[in-house]
Parts: structure tokens; C-alpha cells; sequence
């Protein structure tokens, strides 16, 4: 009896020890894989410069079961304090207002140095509010880059295409005749979409791409430029310079690997996975082609991947253990690091000072490519978007896309449906939040 | 004779509680949720619900896609179905006349309903992988270029094939049982009346199955409507682009990965009416037609 009283004592002991000690915080994320172990190697390392913050990541599976997860936690009360939230949920968790505290009020409500300039261009506003109040922290942030095999250009005797009539009239037949489809690509609605109006500075919906809300944002998809696009893909199909293996993002990737496809639109996240593997030839990566046809300035695109998002509800003790972590974050050392080892871009100029100056570019020119795509001049609808029930949209694009791509639909009609479906999800979003 | 029974009222009614409890807590209050839900247009975070009457409803039979995706779950569930009992039945009839060596050749048909159905998606992945698959080479020397996950209908063979092997080995066991509980007196009573092995089985073995059947059937229909989903989770790679997808599938893309609380709900609420008219079919139309022996 009296040893079982010791006991309870000395647990309790050691529970009220922890708790007076640290600030213990969570953090839900999607980082699977490689990329779950880069970020428990930050969480560790934030954990061990200081002693009053603890942090724990969680890794919650894919990008929608991690923000569905947090949305049921919110709704029960026990949220984390930290959720990571991909780009096509972005509007669903900044328009619930209340359900996070934007980062930029959180860092200067305690008392850490906020300046949105100090974050690169392509990546400053895609999780920012109407005003340009930075809303959720990117964290993981990436854009598609258009990555090649440099054996099989020298072999068919071609450089990187700038262009896309470039490609179609002089890369794609030499790498035909090389022996190779040109091009796959992986994720559609990202790349041959989103970034896709980016580049050539095309309107992707009403009211400032969505931004500036309102319960009318129309989508601007059906659109000259963008179905001239898919027409010449499903040509470029037929030629046989283009193949499309399916809407999973290794699908499109695998092939690249084996070396049967020359060209490869992915993400620049994806620069560290491949740097890993033994692919058995060189790659190099520049940026997206643009069509000389719609722009003769093709513009920067803008960041994919998540961004971290305070979550409402907790203590202010909690909450400066968020903004200490943060902070931490966005460290040039802690950033160049990520960059370094996941292909990310680095968020803050800093860091990419840092990774300039260490000669991490000199080593591999082709992690460069994204940031310096993000760092192109921005035009008047380069900064994103931000539509509602945006995962579904991209669902409609993607069922849509395929339809194009195995002969079920014509261009016209595909991007007919988009339109109409997307507009509907649009208003039903816009309902869900009245 | 003595009848046996509980000497108070309170007794029984206390040991029904746990699974009443069970049944109100794990299915009555999620359902009534899901009816309620399937009203309202809903903030995902909870912050706020229009009530919308059955606008969820119209939407639904007003979309050509969720017809689409009806019909193909029909289609599926038929196909799907027939195939698993057909041959699950016709394995059993051939194991059960074997007599030599019957418990491997039993084992070997068994082991797959161990198989998690996303396990076995994820076999189905592999044996029809584009570059390499070996069914997938199987279907290009018969000259057919199979591409799963980008042709709709071979992606839907696909989940056909890998949903029928999933589902042969339960049938299985009960067809193999339902042959074996067939009194011997019968069998060799038919054998001496009637020379032609398919009409006995027809006219004999076939009417003593029924109720077997009858019970499989719908235990397979309600497996096609429904525990395919890992299945089809797997093999779409959570991803259904313009892949095939059954209904029970179509609620999770809306409620879980597009956060339309509302819409999935009401999608449910269809399921569930689903559901409850398949019971009500089960056990008033065909119970009666079969006899039970």
C-alpha cells in the first residue's frame, strides 16, 4: 500500500515536473516517408536548442486525410496546435475564420519580427488573406519545373524547349526519332492548370482569382489559351511526343525514371527523391515552357505543396510556443537544411542567400530552378488562387482531363463541364459559409 | 414439459442492453446525424449550417456524374456478384468430389479470405502495373494494351477481377459446407434415378443449395456495394481521376476528401435507403419462396 502511494506520488511528481517545465505543442502533418523523418529531425533539433517548448509531429497520411483529421479535431475541441493544410484546402481553412490565428498576427502578437518581404515572391501570398496578411506559414513549398534527361537531348541533338511551339516543332520530333515519348507530366490540374494561367498571366477566376471573396467567384477556365493547350496535347499524343499514364503522380514520374520518357513536368520538390535514386543518367530541370502565342513575357508561377496553420483555441503559452517554432522554421540554417535535403524551396530570401553563398546551386544548378522560377516577375494574376471545395474542383479536372486524354470527350466539352461543375461547387461553398 | 425463461422482466432486458447500446451508439445516432446533415450546407470547421431542404437530393439526381456512378456500381455489383458465386460454386462442386489430397486443394482455395481488401487491391496494382505487370503483359500477348488507371473500362475489369478473387474463397466455404450437409441417401438416390451428372446437379444439388445461395447472395451483393471500397481505394490510388468508382467510394471523395459534409451525407442517406429496401427484399420476397431444411 504504502509503495503504491510512493508511486502515485512520484508520477505525479514527474507529470507536474513536465508540465511546469515545457510548453508541449502538436503538430499534425502529411509528410509521409523520407519526408516525415526530415521533419521530426527539425521538430528534435527545435526541441533541443531551447528547454520551455516541446513539439510533436504526427504524421496524419495523405494531404486530405491530415486536413480532414484536423477539421474533426477542431470540431471535438482537440485540435493540434499546428496543422499542415495543402493548397487546394487553403480556402477551406482560411475562410472558416476563427479556426486558426493568421501566423502574421500570432508572430507579432509575440513578439517575433514579421516582414512579408523577407519571404520570396512566388510564395508571400498564396496563403495570405484579401489584405496580404500572411495567414498560414508555407512550409513545404514547391512548383512544377520541367525536369529532362540530359543523355537523351544530346542524343536526339536538342536543348530544353523555352517554348511550347519550340517542343512540338523541334524537341519532340528529335526525341521521337531518339527513341523517346518527350514528354509526361504529372498532375494536371496543378501544372497544366493552375500554374499554367500563372505563366502566362491568364485570370483563373473572378474577383482577383478569389481572393477578394465574395460569394460570386466564377471560375475562368474555359478559356482560348487553355484549350488550344489540351488541343495540342492530345496532337502531341497522337504523334506520340506526349503520354499520359494515369492521375496518380508516380504514374507520370515512374517512366521518366526508367528513361523512356525524355521530359518531365513534376514538381521541384521532387528534385531530393530523384538526386537520391540511381536513375542511370543525368538530369537537369529548367523552367515551364510557355506558349510564344498567348504571352511573349511568360510570368513566375506560384507555390504548391502546405502551409502551417496556427490553430484557434489554445493558451497564449501554447500559442508562443507556436510562434517560437515557427520562428525557428523560417531560420535561414533551419530552411536551407529542408531545402537542401527535401528539394523544397527555401521560403525566405535569407535562406536562399544561405544556400547561394554555401554553393549549393554551384553543386546542383538544377535545385535552383525553382526558386528562381518563383522569382520571375510577377504579373497581375500570379499570386494564386483561392476557390472552395477546391479539392472536388480539381477531382472534376483530373476525371475531365483523363476523359480528353483516352479519346471520351472532346476539349470543347471537357472544359464545358469544368466550367459548369466548378462554378456549382463554387456556389455551394460560397453557401456553406453564409 | 418444463419451459425455460427468465423469472423477471428485468433480467432480459438487462443483458439485451450492451448490444441495444452498441447498435443505438454505432448505427441509430450516426444515421439520424447523416439525415439531419443531408439538409444543411455545412462550414466544414462547424462555424456555421444553411438549411438547404432537400436541395442536397436534387442536386444528386440532377448530376449526370452521380447517375454515372450509379449505374456503374450497379453494373459492378452485378458483375461482381455473378462471377464470384458462379465460380465460387463451381470450385466447390469440383473439391467436393475430390476425395485424395481434399484438404489441400480446400486450403489453397481458403487462403485468400485472409487477404485485407486493400491488400488485395494492392496485389491488383502490382499483377496490372503499366511497364511490368505480369497480366498486364498476359493481356498485351492476347492483344489486348490494358491500361489500368487510364482506360475506365479496363480499370473496371480490374476491380471486377481483383473483387471476384477477393470474394470466391467465403462463398467457398459455404458452398463447399452446403454440398457437404446434403445427406448421402440423397445423392445416391439421384445417382440411381437420373444417369446425367448436370442434370442431378440441377435438379437435385442445385434446389438443396438454395438457401445457402440465397444467404450468399446477399452477403455478396451487400460485399460489392460495399466492402469494395478498399478495393477501389487502392486502385485508384485515392485519386479516381476519370477511373470507375462505386457509390459507397463517391461518399468518401465528397465528404472526406472534399469536406461537402451536406452532399456525402445526403449520398449516404441514399445508400442507407438502399440498404433498407435490400433487407426488406430479402426477408419478404425471397425467404418465403425458399424452404429451409
Amino acid at each position: 500500500m504504502k509503495s503504491l502511494s510512493f508511486a502515485a506520488a512520484a508520477a505525479f511528481a514527474l507529470v507536474a515536473n513536465a508540465s511546469t517545465a515545457e510548453t508541449e505543442i502538436t503538430f499534425w502533418h502529411a509528410m509521409g516517408g523520407a519526408l516525415g523523418e526530415t521533419v521530426n529531425k527539425i521538430a528534435e533539433d527545435f526541441n533541443a536548442s531551447q528547454d520551455a517548448y516541446k513539439i510533436t509531429p504526427v504524421f496524419k497520411g495523405t494531404y486530405e486525410e491530415a486536413l480532414t483529421a484536423g477539421i474533426a479535431a477542431f470540431r471535438a475541441g482537440e485540435q493540434p496546435n499546428i496543422l499542415q493544410v495543402f493548397d487546394a484546402g487553403a480556402a477551406t481553412v482560411i475562410g472558416a475564420k476563427g479556426a486558426t490565428i493568421p501566423v502574421q498576427d500570432l508572430l507579432v502578437e509575440n513578439g517575433v519580427a514579421f516582414d512579408i518581404e523577407d519571404y520570396i515572391s512566388g510564395v508571400r501570398y498564396f496563403y495570405a488573406d484579401a489584405e496580404g496578411k500572411m495567414v498560414g506559414m508555407p512550409f513545404n513549398s514547391s512548383s512544377p519545373i520541367m525536369y529532362f534527361n540530359v543523355q537523351a537531348l544530346e542524343e536526339a541533338g536538342v536543348s530544353a524547349p523555352k517554348t511550347w511551339e519550340e517542343f512540338q516543332t523541334v524537341t519532340a520530333p528529335a526525341l521521337k526519332e531518339a527513341g523517346y515519348t518527350a514528354l509526361s507530366q504529372s498532375h494536371l490540374p496543378w501544372i497544366f492548370t493552375e500554374n499554367f494561367m500563372s505563366r502566362h498571366d491568364l485570370p483563373f477566376a473572378t474577383n482577383d482569382n478569389g481572393y477578394t471573396g465574395g460569394d460570386d467567384t466564377q471560375i475562368l477556365v474555359n478559356n482560348d489559351a487553355i484549350k488550344a493547350h489540351f488541343t495540342a496535347v492530345t496532337e502531341w499524343q497522337e504523334e506520340g511526343y506526349f503520354e499520359w499514364f494515369g492521375t496518380g503522380w508516380g504514374d507520370n514520374q515512374t517512366p521518366f525514371e526508367e528513361g523512356k520518357v525524355a521530359i518531365w513536368l513534376g514538381s521541384s520538390g521532387s528534385f531530393g527523391g530523384l538526386s537520391k535514386k540511381d536513375l542511370g543518367f543525368d538530369f537537369s530541370a529548367t523552367y515551364l515552357p510557355y506558349w510564344e502565342a498567348v504571352t511573349s513575357e511568360p510570368k513566375q508561377t506560384f507555390i504548391g505543396g502546405a502551409a502551417l496553420f496556427a490553430m484557434a483555441g489554445h493558451g497564449a503559452e501554447e500559442n508562443a510556443a507556436t510562434a517560437a517554432f515557427f520562428e525557428y522554421l523560417t531560420k535561414p540554417e533551419t530552411q536551407y537544411f529542408w531545402h537542401q535535403d527535401t528539394g523544397y524551396v527555401p521560403i525566405t530570401e535569407a535562406a536562399y542567400e544561405l544556400a547561394k553563398a554555401d554553393g549549393h546551386y554551384d553543386r546542383f544548378p538544377a535545385a535552383e530552378v525553382g526558386i528562381q522560377q518563383l522569382s520571375l516577375p510577377a504579373g497581375e494574376h500570379t499570386k494564386g488562387y483561392r476557390m472552395g471545395f477546391y479539392v472536388q474542383i480539381r477531382d472534376v479536372m483530373n476525371r475531365e482531363y483523363g476523359r480528353i486524354l483516352t479519346g471520351e470527350t472532346t476539349v470543347e466539352e471537357a472544359f464545358k463541364a469544368i466550367e459548369a461543375e466548378a462554378n456549382a461547387l463554387l456556389a455551394r461553398f460560397s453557401k456553406t459559409q453564409s | 414439459m418444463k419451459r425455460a425463461g427468465f423469472t423477471t422482466r428485468w433480467l432480459p432486458m438487462l443483458l439485451l442492453l450492451p448490444q441495444l447500446a452498441i447498435i443505438t451508439i454505432f448505427f441509430y445516432w450516426p444515421a439520424a446525424h447523416a439525415v439531419q446533415s443531408s439538409f444543411f450546407l455545412q462550414d466544414p470547421f462547424g462555424f456555421g449550417a444553411t438549411f438547404v431542404g432537400f436541395d442536397n437530393y436534387t442536386d444528386l439526381a440532377a448530376s449526370s456524374e452521380y447517375l454515372k456512378i450509379a449505374r456503374f456500381t450497379l453494373l459492378f455489383t452485378l458483375l461482381v456478384t455473378f462471377f464470384s458465386l458462379a465460380l465460387a460454386l463451381l470450385l466447390a462442386v469440383k473439391a467436393d468430389n475430390v476425395i485424395r489430397g481434399a484438404k489441400t486443394y480446400r486450403t489453397l482455395l481458403m487462403w485468400v479470405y485472409a487477404v485485407a481488401p486493400p491488400v488485395a487491391g494492392f496485389i491488383g496494382l502490382i499483377m496490372f502495373n503499366q511497364s511490368w505487370g505480369p497480366l498486364t503483359e498476359a493481356a498485351r500477348a492476347i492483344g489486348w494494351d490494358f491500361k489500368l488507371g487510364v482506360n475506365f473500362t479496363d480499370t473496371a475489369a480490374a476491380m471486377v477481377l481483383v473483387s471476384v478473387w477477393k470474394q470466391v474463397p467465403v462463398n467457398f466455404i459455404f458452398f463447399l459446407s452446403g454440398l457437404q450437409s446434403i445427406p448421402k441417401a440423397v445423392r445416391e438416390a439421384a445417382l440411381i434415378d437420373n444417369g446425367s451428372a448436370t442434370s442431378r446437379f440441377w435438379g437435385v444439388t442445385f434446389p438443396l443449395l438454395a438457401p445457402t445461395g440465397f444467404f450468399l447472395l446477399i452477403v455478396n451483393i451487400t460485399y460489392a456495394l460495399f466492402d469494395t471500397f478498399g478495393i477501389v481505394d487502392t486502385m485508384v490510388k485515392g485519386e479516381p481521376g476519370n477511373n470507375p468508382m462505386t457509390l459507397v467510394y463517391k461518399v468518401y471523395v465528397d465528404g472526406f476528401r472534399g469536406n461537402d459534409l451536406g452532399g456525402s451525407s445526403a449520398q449516404s442517406v441514399v445508400l442507407m435507403v438502399l440498404v433498407l429496401a435490400l433487407t426488406v427484399f430479402q426477408f419478404r420476397l425471397i425467404d418465403r419462396r425458399i424452404h429451409y431444411t
